[in-house]
């Protein structure tokens, strides 16, 4: 198969980025989005004034979130479920245009052609999104029981990979959908309650601060999560909020 | 040089009691003082720098990735393992260590792993109170199921998921220390180089590493009192495998340069259930987990025309008969059947397919087939146990797996070998610790499935809070390290040579002289000739071949852009430098280890019916390789092991 691409290039966080238009030819259809990429930058090594072009991966099986591309204005391309590493080529057709670009957010700024810098993230998650356990103090396991249902919806939430997905497709660049993923994974456990109403005060300020957008509940999130993780999450959010402002 | 692996006194269930009992502790007020720095964040790291930091270290965690939390023990699927015998199926510390023992083939060390296994249970005690989401049964007890080389239901789980869940709540402890400012995280930062200062005998001590910020380029020197690396395994020696693109051997290989032995290289795991290789832009190969041998059965058909059928595409495994399959796990090891250890399984699989049985593509694949599974419990139950599994694979190949066989095949895994630890964790470099992949402690000469998420956790979480205590007690006056010595300065100097070395030749021949050409050749020569089956002569093969890629590699090497910038092919190619000395090393191990074990099957030491054959008498040691400079041949020194709680047996999974 053979594409047209026309990728986001930018040489630093202050440089003004810009568009380039390069071809790939005989792309087998079992590739993947990223192994069409790594012939693209094969190319471009060899040519004196051409550099390869800079995107994040590691894994390259969907579970580190490490990978994230705006393709054809889609965050992580054109098919349901599944990380910009998990796409491939027979999703294209032969001769497309395809346009490549980072995620963009103002909280996101980029690094590199289609590297953006994630850390806010973290930051959410220092502030609190996490159950306080120290080694020398853990109970005997079979001392907590937690009901199947509750087990398998806290494991839904907690699938989150933190690719950023949710941000770039939300027109608000709201990072309500992981914020909302980490409360309700700690929330629906046990083990989570104690401190449940200050997590909830201190992820939610902190998401404020770091300069995501509100949510105006379109649900762009929940549509394009590569771990469908599913909106149910911000409605506990938001419950979870309501009561931690109570008290 | 003599290596002493300072197992302390004591019946062997109480060594690490003992250990703990006698070992020296630091003040809250002392440990304030003390920086530590921990190069990972996966298991390992991650677990070790927040424990550092909770008790009251300055820890300073670096990664490569952009945030810890991406670390390759994400990407860990089937469970960790664990004694606590929840099932009551005749479970037990000392049954856990028998296990991994014997599935080790009898090449680790009994005092580590004995202690691997009582810790086992704290760890999912404070898994669990962290709020990881394991698979719980309708009761809300916690679930199991079984892994390879095992009787017992004895792995917990969340879904497909462990790895991910394990390590998001380790990287949920790292960042409330972050929060509390015990731990400084730096993100996207690669250790070039450990800095040592020779102590007043000589023997080298750590005080700290050189830093590459793989955003800026920029070298940075960090100062602490010890030194801990959680860097993972090498399995990317192999260019292909089931790790992360960016799992590497530098940062252990950056200690090895400065006097850390390397332990038992060739001890490489193959895993008998992946995704096959479909073309050559392929990157990486897709892990199946071992939780699938619960419940999938694997066959090829029983005659090779029908093999050469369904290699051409003629017929479809649905069109082959039931009486026409040959489960030859089943077959050959029937009170194991598809659960045996990952080597025997890799190894049958190879067998079958060299024989003319293999199914897809070039002949390289076998089926792992869920009809039965689903026929017994029903669409939803093998959905709920493998659905993630499944979507994946269906992802990848195209085809769905409730209605289709998938095909798999062996694939590099996991590494046995790593940096030589004593049982405190410390290397022969003194203040540096290795913990998780990166070290070579528990696993023998095989690895059971789900006890490198086990081991990783052991080491972080309740290891080296003990024994990095232990080391630094005695540092206590050292005042603050600084970065303005003359070994920083040297180290400082090394990292920049090698880096302009690199780009020495750039421009000279750009075709077929990237990092990533050289690392796929590299990683040919090495499946080739030191794969899954190793001959005297495929191994002198593997040694001139890597000798020669070796001189190529420093002749024509083509890296695009600087060095002061974020560039991802000279990251490759400071990758790719170190593994081909380290190449050397494995097929040298492998070369000098005259007997199979576990992973390292020598095809002249085999018995009749192909299985493994040890030879005790001369290769009951741990093989620890010193560097002796650039280019020049390593030293081969040994470590006795001696079992004395177990009996000496030959493997037997039939
Ligand atoms: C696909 C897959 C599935 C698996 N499933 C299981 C399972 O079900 N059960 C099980 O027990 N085991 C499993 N394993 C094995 C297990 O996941 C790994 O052995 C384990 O997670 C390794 O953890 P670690 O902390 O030692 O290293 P890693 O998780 O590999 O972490 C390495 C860390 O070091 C950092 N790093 C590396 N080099 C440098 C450097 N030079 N400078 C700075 N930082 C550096 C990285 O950024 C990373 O943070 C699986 C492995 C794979 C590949
Ligand atoms: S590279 Fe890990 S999710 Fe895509």
């Amino acid at each position: 198969m053979n594409f047209k691409l026309h990728i986001w290039r930018q040489p630093n966080a202050k440089a003004k980025g810009h568009f380039e238009t390069y071809s790939v030819a005989n792309i087998s259809p079992d590739c993947s989005f990223l192994e069409m990429l790594d012939i693209l930058n094969a190319q471009l090594s060899t040519n004196p004034v051409s550099h390869p072009v800079c995107f994040d991966n590691d894994c390259r099986e969907g579970i580190c979130g490490m990978c994230g591309l705006y393709i054809n204005g889609r965050p992580h391309g054109n098919d349901d479920g599944i990380t910009t590493c998990q796409l491939h080529m027979r999703r294209f057709r032969d001769g497309d245009e395809i346009w490549i670009e980072p995620w963009r957010a103002k909280a996101f700024p980029i690094i590199k052609d289609l590297v953006v810098d994630r850390s806010a993230f973290d930051t959410i998650i220092q502030a609190g999104g996490y159950i306080s356990a120290t080694p020398g103090a853990a109970p005997d396991a079979r001392n907590t029981l937690v009901d199947k249902h509750s087990a398998d919806l806290a494991m839904d939430a907690a699938q989150c990979i933190g690719c950023g997905a949710c941000v770039a497709a939300c027109k608000n660049a709201s990072a309500m959908l992981f914020v909302a993923a980490k409360v309700s994974h700690l929330a629906l456990l046990p083990q989570g309650q104690p401190e449940a109403k200050q997590r909830v005060k201190a992820m939610v300020f902190a998401m404020d601060s770091l300069g995501f957008g509100s949510c105006s509940n379109t649900y762009a999130c929940e549509a394009e999560c590569p771990k469908q993780i599913k909106r149910d999450n911000i409605a506990r959010l938001n419950r979870q909020w309501e009561a931690a402002k109570m008290s | 040089m003599t290596i002493n692996p300072n197992i302390p006194q004591g019946a062997l269930p109480d060594k690490w009691q003992n250990y703990k009992e006698s070992q020296q502790l630091v003040s809250p007020a002392n440990k304030r003082k003390l920086r530590i720095i921990v190069v990972g964040t996966g298991l390992a790291g991650a677990s070790a720098a927040s424990t550092l930091g909770q008790l009251g270290f300055a820890v300073d965690a670096f990664c490569l990735q952009d945030s810890p939390r991406r670390a390759h023990s994400i990407a860990a699927q089937g469970g960790i393992n664990a004694a606590k015998n929840y099932q009551n199926d005749g479970d037990s510390v000392e049954r856990l260590f028998r296990d991994t023992i014997k599935g080790g083939d009898y090449r680790a060390r009994e005092a580590n792993v004995y202690r691997l296994a009582q810790l086992s249970n704290n760890i999912i005690d404070l898994c669990v109170a962290q709020g990881v989401p394991f698979a719980r049964e309708y009761g809300g007890q916690l679930a199991n199921r079984s892994f390879g080389g095992a009787q017992v239901s004895r792995t917990f789980y969340a879904r497909g998921q462990t790895g991910q869940q394990l390590l998001l709540g380790a990287y949920g402890a790292l960042s409330r220390e972050v929060a509390r400012g015990t731990v400084t995280l730096h993100t996207r930062h690669e250790m070039l180089e450990l800095v040592t200062e020779p102590d007043t005998d000589g023997t080298p001590v750590a005080r700290g590493i050189i830093t590459r910020n793989l955003v800026t380029g920029q070298l940075e020197r960090h100062a602490a009192h010890a030194v801990v690396i959680a860097s993972g395994g090498y399995g990317n020696v192999y260019h292909l495998s089931t790790n992360a693109l960016g799992s590497n051997v530098s940062a252990a290989w950056a200690c090895h340069r400065k006097g850390a032995l390397f332990a038992n290289p060739c001890f490489v795991q193959i895993h008998p259930t992946c995704i096959p290789m479909h073309g050559d832009y392929q990157s990486k190969l897709t892990l199946m987990s071992e939780s699938l041998r619960n419940d999938g059965r694997i066959w090829v058909p029983r005659t090779k025309q029908l093999a050469e059928q369904l290699r051409q595409g003629t017929i479809t495994a649905n069109d082959i008969p039931a009486d026409e399959r040959d489960y030859y796990l089943e077959r050959r090891y029937p009170a194991f059947g598809n659960l045996v250890p990952r080597d025997v399984a890799s190894r049958a699989a190879k067998e079958r397919c060299d024989a003319g049985f293999g199914v897809a593509y070039d002949g390289n694949a076998v089926f792992l087939d869920f009809a039965d599974a689903i026929a017994r419990l029903g669409k939803d139950t093998v959905s709920q146990r493998y659905g993630n599994l499944f979507s994946m694979y269906h992802k990848i190949v195209d085809q769905d797996p409730y209605s289709t066989p998938m095909i798999i095949y062996p694939a590099v895994h996991y590494t046995m070998g790593g940096l030589w630890v004593d049982y405190q964790l410390q290397t022969t470099v003194r203040g540096l610790f290795a913990a998780g992949e990166a070290n070579f402690s528990d696993h023998g000469a095989n690895r059971l499935g789900a006890s490198a998420l086990m081991q990783g956790l052991a080491d972080g979480y309740f290891i080296l809070p003990y024994t990095l205590q232990n080391y630094l007690a005695s540092h206590i006056h050292d005042g603050m390290p600084s970065t303005d010595t003359q070994a920083f300065a040297i180290a400082h100097q090394e990292a920049t040579d090698r880096i302009a070395a690199l780009f020495s030749h750039s421009g000279y021949k750009p075709s077929n002289n990237t990092p990533a050409d050289f690392h796929r050749r590299l990683g040919n020569i090495m499946w080739q000739h030191c794969g899954m089956a190793r001959s005297k002569q495929s191994l002198t093969t593997a040694l001139q071949l890597i000798g020669e890629l070796s001189q190529e590699f420093h002749q024509n090497l083509h890296i695009p852009g600087s060095a002061d910038e974020m560039n991802p092919a000279l990251d490759q190619a400071l990758h790719v430098a170190d593994y081909i000395p380290l190449a050397s090393l494995i097929a040298t191990d492998a070369l000098l280890r005259e007997e199979s074990c576990g992973g390292h099957f020598r095809v002249e030491h085999q018995t009749p019916d192909g299985e493994t054959l040890r030879d005790d008498e001369h290769f009951m040691h741990v093989a620890a390789w010193q560097h002796q400079g650039s280019g020049q041949p390593e030293t081969r020194l040994t470590e006795p092991l001696s079992y004395q709680h177990i009996n000496l047996s030959t493997r037997n999974y039939k």
